[in-house]
């Protein structure tokens, strides 16, 4: 364990030493099927339900590539403005391990799909940071092992293991970034920001569901300090379990402040792989390993090489979504936002709803002004993602539309959408259900506006003497009578024109 | 003729056209491998039920006035144990898959299935076909019916051994560098590895994928060729099927039978041939040349100087791909499971296991080719075989720019002793010297009996070459040979194989 002592203070280490990143993320495309069979590729199920003789590497079994996954691969490669491979190959990745059904994965080595890219990373103070990508590369997911008994969740020292290997040949995609240089103080940011990045990336291309909590992008991150200025590379940790964007950047920062603390004090960095504590926000060693691993690559004999045809490749192209960073600069422009609203669209997650919203009638100020604000409350307090409330864009604009019809007012509307969000049916449903209608008829209104008037005779006779501003007892005494179901200002007017 | 000295054609004739049922002749075979097996040893599993209850489907159509599902309908076979079939037990001849069932059935299997083939069982082999002497089996040696202390070759024994001892009279084998064409050659029987990518590999259980190649086992040129179209074709469930029209491979056994070879062209390959042949196995070679002259081929010498370097390229390629293709063997999801009492963790159960199921000479490549991956190592070793890989095929393309098929010996020797060369795996090797080649270069191979050796009164195996996709070039010429053979021999070599009853 390490503890508080044995870290650098984090301004120290930025004085003194420069980081080095680099990225891996590993994305599991959501495309029907398996990556080598026609297996269901989908996230959870009943264990060892979704699984056939090639994904458990039956004796015999043979794969097939999916197209889909290929397709996916080129588009994820063009977005990131990589270059697409004439020809290369799938290679074998040969270690032993109980998930792994066939004790090597099926990967891609020295010919990935795609390579030599960039992808421009947004900061927060609005500096565009350039981050290079080495490769994308297609492979296949392993099965998951739940280590019974042992003290850790560990195999090591576990009683027994369950295996599942319905998520075994799961399509996956890894993006590789070059070394990334240049970072400084700004390291766990451009970490954060380039994973952040990468995910809206993939989302507009609808190629996964990029769920890090589900484990549908992962990202293992790279760290090295080198003394300041002195161009050596350090020796680097490989940091995995990083299942969320602040765990990116706590990672980072916590494997600087450790790894410095070392340097300075004459230490060696040991290379190994770390696994981040999501609770205590650092990293530990993993189990040393006694020998280098060897993987033996080499190509896959039960696969044929792939060679996308340039025209594929560039109708592929054509397929490509405006990209996040572009449409963000457009959306700003076009719904006039500063740069601090576009930055509370972007964390709340609620572009796309918000576009939606506004797609389906409403304005961008009454879309935003529900998601970012009413809606994000609920999302917190239901404690789910603001995309995952179970309340449409189009739910949303009629509910805006009822407002400004007037058949609802703003805290009426409030009501109809927590029954929508309560499963109550649609926003007319549940207007109709819990009586939330505006009451509008002049009738019912004059009535309460009398027996208002009557009640407190000396306001009647100031707003008779011309008072008009202390029509607004009346109108708060009407709206308490009405339950809110009046329309305020229509209250307001009769008021007036009961006194005058 | 008696139904088990029958070839395959004159069997489904006599099916087809309701003189004998298919269950009778399922039966009779049935019989034979009940009378003659324990001495021969070529089945590891008999399917009784399964194959008479096939032969039963056969006779039905027959009766009803159906058309039979193919010209092959009603005629057993034997399955050699590395192709999965459900409903039997598949073990590759190793312990570390006894009793295991496959879920599934090879797509051999179901195209044997579906054209109405009646599968009699599971034939002996190497273990996981690493071997030329079927010595490599955990289940026991198979014997060679032409003298039961000899070995039937290797992998493939059991299949090549079972035609022989007239078991049955198909059989399907699967050769990686020479397993189906050198039981032929020594047990006196016909044995083609059709062109890489032409049989699907789909339920072939790998050792190595980019050489593997299942193919027709039988007694004569013609019986091979039906078998050929039974299981060849384009499969969607093999990456390295090739999607192209089967070679009319029939229809060129039928012309070849007429005995004119006028205008082909016969490359003698010059390597294969001197210190090591057996000088019977050359003598017969030079005779089977011979005859192809006289029936109007015209022969030439053609040399291929990459094919010295075959040998030592084929024993790093294939166990590199074993190593990796023998992984999955790992007891967490099937097969053999040793040490799960509690105190071993799973990398130690997955040890133990592989340390009791595989063989001596499966742990041998498996290490092989462990090493020959290995990282520093990859360049010098695999990266060099997979270069004379080229350097073959390119001998093999020149060849085949003046020629239309080339010849050799099939394999160096006849059958030898069982127990011979087992403590000597370069001379083991040594028997796949000649039919390694065509593994590398992918191309289409076999192997037709030339007659028996002077030297030991042995069969020996003449291999005839062709370019991939043209294999009906190598049935004309074979079935050509077949005929003239025949007739210069007085009779079909098989029919002089010792009778076995009684052992």
């Amino acid at each position: 364990m390490t503890s508080v002592a044995d870290l650098m203070d984090y301004d120290e280490v930025v004085a003194r030493f420069d980081p080095m990143l680099g990225l891996e993320v590993h994305v599991e495309l959501h495309t029907k099927t398996k990556m080598f069979c026609g297996c269901a590729n989908e996230f959870g199920g009943e264990p060892n339900t979704h699984v056939c003789p090639v994904c458990l590497a039956a004796p015999g079994a043979l794969p097939v590539v999916n197209g889909v996954a290929v397709e996916s691969a080129i588009r994820i490669g063009l977005a990131l403005n990589c270059e697409i491979a004439e020809w290369c190959r799938f290679a074998r990745k040969n270690y032993f391990y109980p998930d792994m059904p066939k004790n090597f994965q099926t990967s891609q080595y020295d010919e990935p799909i795609a390579f030599n890219g960039y992808l421009d990373v947004t900061l927060d103070d609005g500096e565009i940071f350039r981050v290079e990508i080495e490769r994308a590369h297609m492979e296949e997911d392993t099965g998951k092992s739940l280590h019974v008994g042992g003290a850790t969740g560990r195999i090591h020292g576990a009683d027994h293991s369950l295996l599942d290997y319905n998520r075994a040949g799961v399509p996956l995609i890894e993006i590789v970034t070059k070394m990334i240089p240049g970072t400084a103080e700004r390291a766990p940011e451009v970490a954060r920001a380039y994973v952040s990045a990468l995910r809206d990336l993939l989302k507009a291309l609808d190629v996964s569901d990029v769920r890090m909590d589900q484990g549908s992008l992962r990202c293992d991150a790279n760290v090295s300090l080198s003394p300041k200025d002195s161009g050596v590379l350090g020796t680097r940790t490989e940091t995995k379990n990083v299942n969320s964007l602040r765990s990116v950047e706590r990672a980072v920062r916590f494997e600087m402040t450790r790894q410095a603390a070392i340097l300075a004090e004459g230490g060696e960095i040991v290379q190994e792989t770390r696994h981040f504590e999501e609770a205590s926000g650092t990293t530990r060693a993993g189990r040393r390993k006694e020998t280098a691993e060897d993987y033996r690559y080499f190509p896959e004999p039960d696969l044929v090489p792939i060679a996308p045809s340039r025209e594929w490749v560039e109708e592929l192209r054509l397929t490509l979504p405006e990209m996040p960073a572009e449409r963000r600069k457009r959306i700003k422009a076009e719904w006039s936002l500063t740069d601090a609203e576009l930055r509370d669209l972007v964390n709340a997650d609620a572009i796309d709803l918000v576009a939606a919203t506004v797609e389906a009638g409403a304005t961008s100020v009454e879309a935003r002004s529900w998601w970012v604000s009413y809606l994000m409350q609920q999302a917190n307090t239901r404690g789910v993602e603001l995309g995952a409330l179970p309340i449409t864009p189009a739910q949303v604009a009629k509910v805006v539309a009822l407002v400004n019809e007037g058949a609802l007012t703003n805290k009426l509307a409030r009501e109809v959408v927590i029954g929508v969000l309560d499963g109550e049916g649609e926003p007319e449903q549940v207007v109709e259900a819990r009586g939330l209608k505006v009451v509008s008829d002049d009738g019912a209104l004059e009535k309460a506006v009398d027996e208002a008037l009557a009640a407190q005779p000396d306001v009647a006779d100031k707003i008779r003497d011309g008072k008009v501003a202390a029509a607004g007892a009346i109108v708060g005494a009407v709206m308490k009578a009405t339950k809110g179901q009046a329309d305020a200002k229509r209250v307001r007017e009769l008021v007036i024109a009961r006194c005058s | 003729m008696s139904l088990i000295r029958s070839t395959a054609a004159e069997l489904a004739a006599k099916i087809h056209g309701g003189e004998v049922s298919a269950v009778e002749v399922a039966q009779a075979h049935l019989d034979r491998i009940s009378s003659v097996d324990k001495g021969v040893n070529a089945f590891l599993h008999v399917d009784t039920d399964g194959a008479l209850a096939a032969a039963k489907k056969v006779d039905d159509d027959v009766a009803a006035g159906r058309p039979v599902a193919s010209p092959l309908a009603g005629v057993p076979l034997a399955l050699k144990d590395v192709l999965v079939a459900e409903g039997m037990p598949t073990t590759c001849g190793s312990k570390i898959l006894e009793g295991w069932h496959s879920p599934y059935d090879s797509t051999v299997t179901r195209r044997l299935r579906e054209a109405g083939v009646v599968i009699l069982g599971k034939t002996n082999m190497d273990e996981f076909a690493m071997g030329s002497s079927t010595e490599n089996s955990a289940y026991g040696p198979t014997h060679n019916p032409w003298d039961l202390d000899r070995i039937p070759g290797g992998s493939g024994g059991g299949s090549s051994a079972a035609l022989a001892a007239f078991e049955a009279p198909l059989a399907i084998g699967t050769d990686t560098g020479g397993s189906i064409r050198q039981p032929g050659s020594v047990t006196g029987t016909v044995g083609v590895k059709p062109t890489y990518g032409s049989v699907s590999r789909y339920g072939l259980v790998a050792f190595s994928s980019s050489l593997d190649q299942a193919g027709p086992c039988a007694r004569t040129v013609l019986d091979a060729a039906l078998l050929h179209e039974v299981i060849a074709g384009y499969d969607n469930m093999d990456s390295t099927s090739i999607d192209a029209p089967v070679p009319p491979v029939v229809a060129a056994a039928r012309e070849g039978a007429s005995g004119d070879l006028s205008g082909v062209r016969v490359g003698v390959v010059s390597q294969f041939s001197g210190e090591g042949y057996q000088p019977g196995v050359l003598a017969s070679f030079e005779a089977a040349v011979e005859q192809l002259r006289q029936l109007g081929a015209e022969v030439v010498q053609v040399s291929c100087p990459s094919f010295d370097y075959a040998m030592p390229a084929y024993y790093l390629i294939a166990p590199s791909e074993a190593s990796s293709n023998l992984a999955r063997f790992d007891a967490m999801r099937y097969g053999l499971r040793v040490g799960d009492d509690g105190t071993h963790g799973a990398e130690e159960v997955m040890a133990l296991t592989r340390d009791a199921g595989f063989g001596a000479e499966v742990k041998r490549r498996i290490m092989i080719g462990t090493y020959a991956l290995s990282s520093g190592y990859y360049d010098a070793y695999y990266g060099s075989a997979q270069k004379v890989r080229t350097l073959i095929a390119r001998d093999f393309d020149a060849a085949f720019a003046t020629v239309d098929v080339l010849v050799s010996p099939t394999t160096p020797t006849t059958a030898f002793k069982i127990g011979e060369r087992v403590d000597d795996p370069m001379a083991m090797y040594k028997a796949d010297l000649c039919t390694i080649p065509s593994n590398l270069a992918g191309n289409a191979a076999m192997s037709v009996p030339s007659g028996l050796s002077a030297d030991d009164g042995l069969p020996v195996g003449l291999q005839i070459m062709a370019p991939a996709l043209q294999d009906h070039r190598m049935y004309r010429v074979a079935a050509a040979y077949e005929v003239a053979r025949d007739a210069a021999q007085g009779g079909p070599l098989i029919q002089r194989v010792p009778q076995l009853e009684g052992i």
